[in-house]
């Protein structure tokens, strides 16, 4: 299990440590300092093996997190724990940063008390956490009987993420259909691969203890439908709509027996925001842009580079934050831009031409031409041609995924599924959205 | 504000704080327990503050308490007399009517691990295990663990280990799981009692949990149903069936767990069975899920799934293109799906994988670059009807000009070429206007290799060795290792003997070339002939059968991000266990049967794909009945885990070759640590405590005793060492390696404070303990000693190989001699191969491995011969019989992992046998066929 846990400015000096097990001495806080944080060359691997003993890390802005030990632990829920733990911190406090780290050390160390035992994670979810761990940290002594074993059947409870007696006079909940558009396109315009990885996020101000469904149009569960119910062509045209997931992860309030069983998403969800699920699917996904490059080489010391772009969305859909990024070569002197829309900028400290447009709608093309002053060199290594990246943000989903339904059942409280208001929105933004050129 | 808090710190001294300590006002009381804290957590010393501060501990404030509470856990143990003090307070907290601060009680005084307070823990211990409160009770199981690991005997006096096996059925999930967590911890260190005492029941109890616990809690019984064999297929089958709806769990852990329980259990559910193939089809997405997780979890991910798409390749076959590397992944990333896309590289496949390799030569990043340019000679040779377009890519990419570039793809055509002999010559020329540019030992010797190979079809083949040559004549002076040498002229002799009586110009070139080579650069010829060592198999890389076993049975773990097993980079008795993958067993059958024991794993369903070709006397291995002669074979699991070890890193040194590969990597990892690692361990990370243990825990075995001895001969005369006289042996004991020593005194003296020490050798034989002569040896006194070796110490190629040179040190003086040992002291216990892996091995060893050797005037039956070789460590593996022949096929094992596999022809007819020996590294082959004989005539 984990040994130990220390966290370290961007010079490496130790803002936090807290060790768990007697075979981690002070020195491994040392080692790692040494080792990988002013090691001279870039950082190889997450995880580190030094004189047998093994050191994990996750780097937030520049505050290293590093868990170590010297056993055979469970990798992944080392990593897993450690972005647990950069959640856990920026929920009770925001960024992590230095300054936040150091005004609030006591706290960290009171946390790390709460979510590691023995280097065993324990129950880490915030909402729990906040019942008895705060940032005045005095609460527990004014506590009624009934408060403490709430708080402690709440942190051991089967419904860890979530506490009795909520209320809100306006029982409201919203959906975010968030979803990134990942696509590896050659320069001749063969899709090399692509995905869409999707999330809902949900945000819920609901009272007691509801029981929610969640539904969409997964392609299984409608041709399930379809063919139990009566009417064939109501099948059919639904059918049509839906879309094929490759794979969904759900948050720990998803019944996953049920899903597995019955592919149904049924839960209690946590109060506020949380993410609900996480799906992938690479079935006819709509790339809302098409990047179209030409790249000359007018002898050695001359480019000229011609992209176009081509929405390809409903016309009456308007994308925003356009932005094309053209890598240029490094020894690039001058450049010269001329684009038909939006604002081209030649960036010397990136190595790119950065194009911006606000706002195109579907179904049109724009161009940029450039032409590219390159200084002779004896370089022997030619120019690796990075792919051009493309980033944006379109107000529809890019995998086709729609929400059918989120029926919310509460039996103790008098209120219905009719009384909820929901709201669900879509928003599909670029992942990695890139073109070789 | 806090800020002030960590610089004031620093200077602050302690003094002051011990005022502030002792102030009456609270609030300035935890002002300074906060500043001493961070004082502490920059590494300054305040234990001296140890009285003020546990004075602070009685307090109503719990944050105070709490802050209190770390400060003795971090000096609890320096002071522990007055750590005492606190015992009271603890104690007192353990009866308080608020859960939180029971729990906060029990859990910190079992992170005081000093002596004396365990015994006060256990009174509040055991109220605290039955306390109402679950979130006391999944506190206190996991203060069961703590304890434990402080006093193990007083644990189980106590009787706590029934307390915490009886939390396996709380009603609270998270108490289950807690207890899952310090039960699996604790047997660990008790491999074995069955602590868990898994059972169809308690599996039950432990599946329901898994529905309703925490993430964490999740893991930890998905770790430990890990650990469990069903007892038949159907069991197995209904354990999957309640995981598999873990592969959606947001938590990457979870799943991988998930996957290493379905892998495992995998393994016994009959093949043809449709529950099969759905799991099969069941596990893909979420792997591929695991892809779009955060990087580091990315690449535990991708180490992982390196070790599924091995064992189980047609799981991910369809998924190559979400391995395709993206330009802003991490340089680790990257280069974890290089590696799999090469494994998962097919004739379907190839012509995207090519384009993607070629994208990737163009990038940054050096090592990534080089190991593109080597995926696509690796692709050249795994798919031959790609060979050509490989080559052609690699022209391409030689054309560029890019210095490494061109020297990587030099050296992977060159492999090209060897597996695809006199097809591509065609390319020599392009690669002929390159030499100028190579200034890589390896690429170089590639560059040598082909003009030599090819020397007859160059027309200026001469012109073009000496122009290359010319340009490293400067560099090339400091070469003097003598091995190199003779090994070379060795080579040499052969050519230029053969050359004025050969009238073949093929021959008498290369002879020319080599003797050339030799007098202008003696580096180069190194390299030449070395790099005539034939390693064209299509997967060089796999892991070996046993350790891909195993690590799949670690899936998620460490050991399945280093691909090595735990005790390699454990210390102490934790991780030694061996894990194994079950056997499959059908419900009909019972468990306990010793023949569904003794079946391996995994490879005891045989592939059904593997069709022998007609005549091939290997495939009918396969359709054999006979048992080989002796059934099981015990396993030894240091020398073997040891050798997989040593496999990548000590292959390579002991030939002299230096070639980045993953494994290497890891290991270099290892080695670049300063702390406490001596230097010369570099490299063998595996070795010190554990190994004791584990070669007692062999002995206990029982081992076959029949190991060959060769008779003591003098290594060092009285002479020479003035009156110190030793003779001696090796022996192969009980899984150890032994030096038998005779010492006698011929002096007029009494000779004392004997020492002995071994220089580097070929397969890192160095001693485990110091010599232990504890009398002083007197006049015409003789002394018998036995002196255990392991295989840690440091590697050189000796020549011959098993050369070993030893210094002895007495009262007198230092003593030097070399004495040689029988190769068959390395032959380890576990070296039995399994049938299938035998003959695929077999198979894969090119034939220019082979070596052949006759044993003449030899009259001993097959049984015999077999039953004397097992004696040593050579197994058969399987016996057939042909036209009067009987033929053994044998495999060995080394220390360090090196394979041999032996096919012994015995005609009845003849008193000969004839020993066919493969083998990946033919540097030892020689030396095995002599101990064949060896070990038979004797």
């Amino acid at each position: 299990m984990i040994g130990g846990l220390f966290i370290y400015n961007h010079k490496g000096e130790v803002l936090i440590s807290r060790v768990y097990r007697d075979d981690i001495g002070r020195n491994a806080v040392d080692a790692f300092r040494v080792n990988v944080i002013h090691a001279r060359q870039q950082v190889r691997s997450p995880v580190t093996n030094i004189a047998r003993t093994s050191f994990f890390h996750v780097k937030r802005s520049n505050i290293w997190l590093a868990a170590v030990t010297k056993q055979n632990v469970n990798a992944a829920m080392v990593f897993e724990f450690l972005y647990k733990m950069c959640d856990v911190m920026t929920a009770y406090f925001g960024k992590i940063s230095e300054e936040n780290i150091k005004n609030n050390f006591v706290l960290i160390y009171e946390l790390l008390d709460e979510i590691l035992d023995f280097g065993y994670p324990q129950n880490s979810e915030t909402g729990a956490l906040k019942t008895f761990i705060t940032q005045q940290g005095i609460k527990s002594q004014h506590q009624t009987k009934e408060e403490q074993s709430q708080i402690t059947s709440q942190v051991t409870g089967q419904i860890g993420w979530r506490r009795e007696g909520i209320k809100y006079r306006r029982n409201e909940l919203f959906l975010d259909v968030l979803e990134s558009v990942n696509l590896l396109m050659s320069p001749q315009g063969q899709v090399l691969s692509a995905h869409v990885s999707g999330r809902v996020v949900m945000k819920s101000y609901l009272s007691g203890m509801p029981e929610c469904k969640f539904g969409m149009n997964d392609k299984i569960v409608i041709d399930k439908q379809g063919k139990a119910g009566a009417s064939d062509e109501a099948g059919k045209s639904s059918g049509k709509q839906s879309i094929a997931i490759d794979d969904c992860t759900f948050h720990q309030c998803v019944r996953l027996s049920k899903f597995d069983s019955e592919r149904s998403i049924s839960f209690i969800p946590p109060d506020g925001e949380y993410e609900l699920m996480r799906y992938r699917t690479t079935k006819d996904i709509i790339l809302p842009f098409r990047v179209i490059p030409l790249v000359r080489e007018v002898g050695r010391t001359k480019l000229e580079v011609k992209v176009v772009i081509k929405s390809n969305f409903k016309p009456s859909l308007l994308a925003q934050k356009i932005e094309v990024r053209i890598p240029t070569p490094l020894n690039t002197s001058g450049v010269q831009v001329i684009c038909m829309k939006g604002k081209a900028k030649y960036k010397a400290s990136e190595n790119a031409i950065v194009w911006k447009i606000k706002r195109m709608a579907g179904m049109k093309e724009s161009q940029i031409s450039a032409e590219i002053e390159l200084l002779p060199t004896n370089d022997k290594k030619k120019w690796a041609r990075p792919p051009i990246s493309m980033n944006f943000e379109v107000p529809f989903a890019p995998s086709g995924l729609k929400v059918r339904y989120l029926k919310v059942f509460e039996s103790k409280l008098n209120y219905s599924d009719h009384d909820v208001i929901k709201w669900v929105r879509y928003i599909g933004r670029s992942g990695i959205y890139e073109t070789r050129c | 504000e806090t800020n002030k808090l960590y610089c004031t710190s620093v200077k602050c001294c302690i003094f002051e704080l011990k005022a502030e300590l002792n102030s009456d006002k609270k609030e300035k009381k935890k002002e300074a327990v906060k500043k001493v804290i961070a004082s502490m957590t920059v590494g300054k010393d305040v234990s001296a503050l140890f009285p003020d501060v546990v004075n602070c501990m009685q307090t109503d404030n719990l944050e105070l308490k709490k802050l209190v509470y770390l400060y003795l856990m971090n000096y609890a143990k320096s002071q522990p007399d007055m750590a005492i003090m606190a015992v009271n307070t603890f104690v007192k907290d353990c009866e308080d009517p608020n859960p939180l601060i029971r729990a906060l009680a029990v859990r910190t005084m079992g992170c005081i691990r000093v002596d004396k307070i365990t015994e006060y823990l256990c009174e509040p211990l055991r109220k605290c295990l039955k306390d109402e409160d679950p979130y006391v009770r999944k506190t206190a199981a996991v203060c069961v663990a703590k304890l434990h690991d402080i006093n193990a005997q007083l644990v189980e006096d106590q009787g706590f280990l029934d307390t915490l096996k009886d939390l396996i059925s709380d009603s609270n999930p998270m108490v289950v799981a807690n207890a899952v967590a310090a039960l699996s911890e604790i047997s660990e260190s008790h491999p074995n009692c069955n602590l868990l005492d898994l059972n169809p029941q308690s599996i039950n109890k432990l599946l329901t949990a898994l529905n309703e616990c925490t993430e964490w809690g999740q893991i930890f019984i998905l770790d430990c149903l890990a650990n469990y064999t069903p007892r038949d297929d159907r069991e197995s089958q209904s354990i999957c069936e309640r995981v598999t709806p873990r592969l959606s769990h947001a938590n990457s852990a979870v799943v991988l767990s998930a996957v290493k329980v379905l892998m495992k259990f995998m393994e016994m559910l009959p093949k043809d069975l449709d529950y099969y193939g759905t799991l099969l089809k069941k596990l893909a997405p979420p792997l591929v899920t695991l892809l779009s997780a955060e990087p580091e979890l990315q690449y535990v991910a991708l180490r992982n799934i390196n070790l599924i798409v091995q064992k189980r390749p047609e799981i991910l076959k369809h998924e190559m293109k979400v391995f395709f590397v993206k330009y802003n992944d991490p340089i680790y990333v990257k280069l974890e799906k290089l590696d799999i896309m090469i494994r998962l590289a097919s004739q379907a496949n190839i012509a995207q994988v090519l384009a993607e390799l070629k994208e990737y030569a163009t990038e940054v990043d050096v090592d990534f670059v080089r190991k593109a340019v080597r995926a696509i000679g690796r692709c050249a040779i795994k798919v031959e009807q790609s060979a050509e377009r490989c080559v052609s890519t690699l022209l391409d990419l030689i054309q560029t000009k890019v210095n490494y570039v061109v020297q990587e793809a030099i050296v992977v055509i060159k492999d090209i070429f060897r597996k695809y002999p006199n097809k591509y010559e065609s390319v020599i020329a392009t690669l002929c206007e390159n030499l100028d540019s190579l200034d890589e030992p390896e690429a170089r010797a590639a560059m040598i290799w082909i003009v030599g190979e090819y020397a007859e079809r160059i027309d200026n083949a001469d012109e073009l060795l000496e122009s290359f040559l010319e340009g490293f004549h400067d560099e090339s002076t400091q070469v003097s290792e003598t091995h190199t040498h003779t090994h070379l002229q060795h080579v040499l002799h052969k050519h230029t003997q053969n050359t004025p009586d050969s009238d073949n110009p093929d021959l008498r070139d290369r002879g020319y070339i080599y003797w050339r080579l030799l007098s202008t650069d003696p580096v180069a010829a190194k390299e030449v002939v070395l790099a005539e060592k034939p390693l064209i198999s299509e997967e060089t890389d796999l892991i070996e059968p046993t350790l891909l076993e195993e690590l799949i049975c670690h899936i998620g773990s460490l050991a399945s991000v280093y691909h090595k097993p735990p005790n390699a980079f454990v210390e102490g008795s934790r991780g030694v266990q061996h894990k194994r993958l079950p056997a499959r067993t059908a419900s009909g059958e019972s468990a306990e049967s010793p023949d569904a024991g003794q079946s391996v794993g995994g490879v005891s369903d045989a592939p059904p794909a593997v069709i022998p070709s007609q005549g091939d006397l290997l495939g009918d291995l396969l359709n054999l009945d006979l048992a080989p002669p002796s059934a099981s074979v015990p396993v030894v699991p240091a020398s073997m885990q040891m050798g997989v070890d040593l496999l990548g890193g000590g292959l390579d040194s002991l030939v002299g070759l230096h070639r980045p590969s993953g494994s290497q990597y890891i290991a270099v990892g290892l080695a670049g640590g300063t702390g406490g690692m001596p230097a010369g361990l570099g490299g063998t990370p595996a070795m010190g405590g554990g190994l004791g243990d584990l070669f007692d825990l062999g002995g206990g075995v029982g081992m076959a005793t029949g190991s060959y001895v060769p008779p003591k001969a003098v290594w060092l005369p009285a002479m020479k060492a003035k009156g110190l006289e030793i003779s001696g042996t090796f022996a192969r004991r009980g899984g150890g390696i032994h030096m038998d020593l005779s010492l006698t005194n011929n002096a007029m003296s009494i000779m004392t404070d004997f020492a002995i020490q071994f220089n580097r050798n070929s397969f890192g034989l160095a001693p485990a303990g110091p010599l232990q002569v504890l009398t002083p040896l007197a006049q015409n006194q003789t002394i018998d000693v036995s002196l255990p070796l392991n295989t840690n110490g440091p590697i050189m190629k000796m020549e011959p190989l098993n050369n070993l040179q030893v210094a002895v040190k007495n009262n007198i003086d230092v003593f030097y001699f070399s004495c040689q040992y029988p190769i068959s002291l390395l032959f380890v216990e576990d070296g039995k191969m399994d049938r299938q892996v035998f003959l695929a091995t077999w198979k894969d060893i090119p034939s220019e491995n082979e070596t052949q050797y006759q044993i003449k005037d030899f009259h001993l039956n097959s049984d015999a011969a077999s039953t004397k070789l097992q004696g040593s460590n050579v197994f058969t593996v399987a016996k057939r019989t042909v036209d009067a022949q009987d033929l053994l096929y044998q495999s060995i094992k080394l220390t360090n992992g090196i394979w041999a596999l032996a096919e012994l022809r015995i005609q009845s007819i003849t008193p000969n046998y004839m020993l066919a020996l493969k083998c990946r590294a033919p540097e030892v082959s020689q030396y095995i066929c002599q101990c064949y004989e060896l070990l038979l005539r004797n």
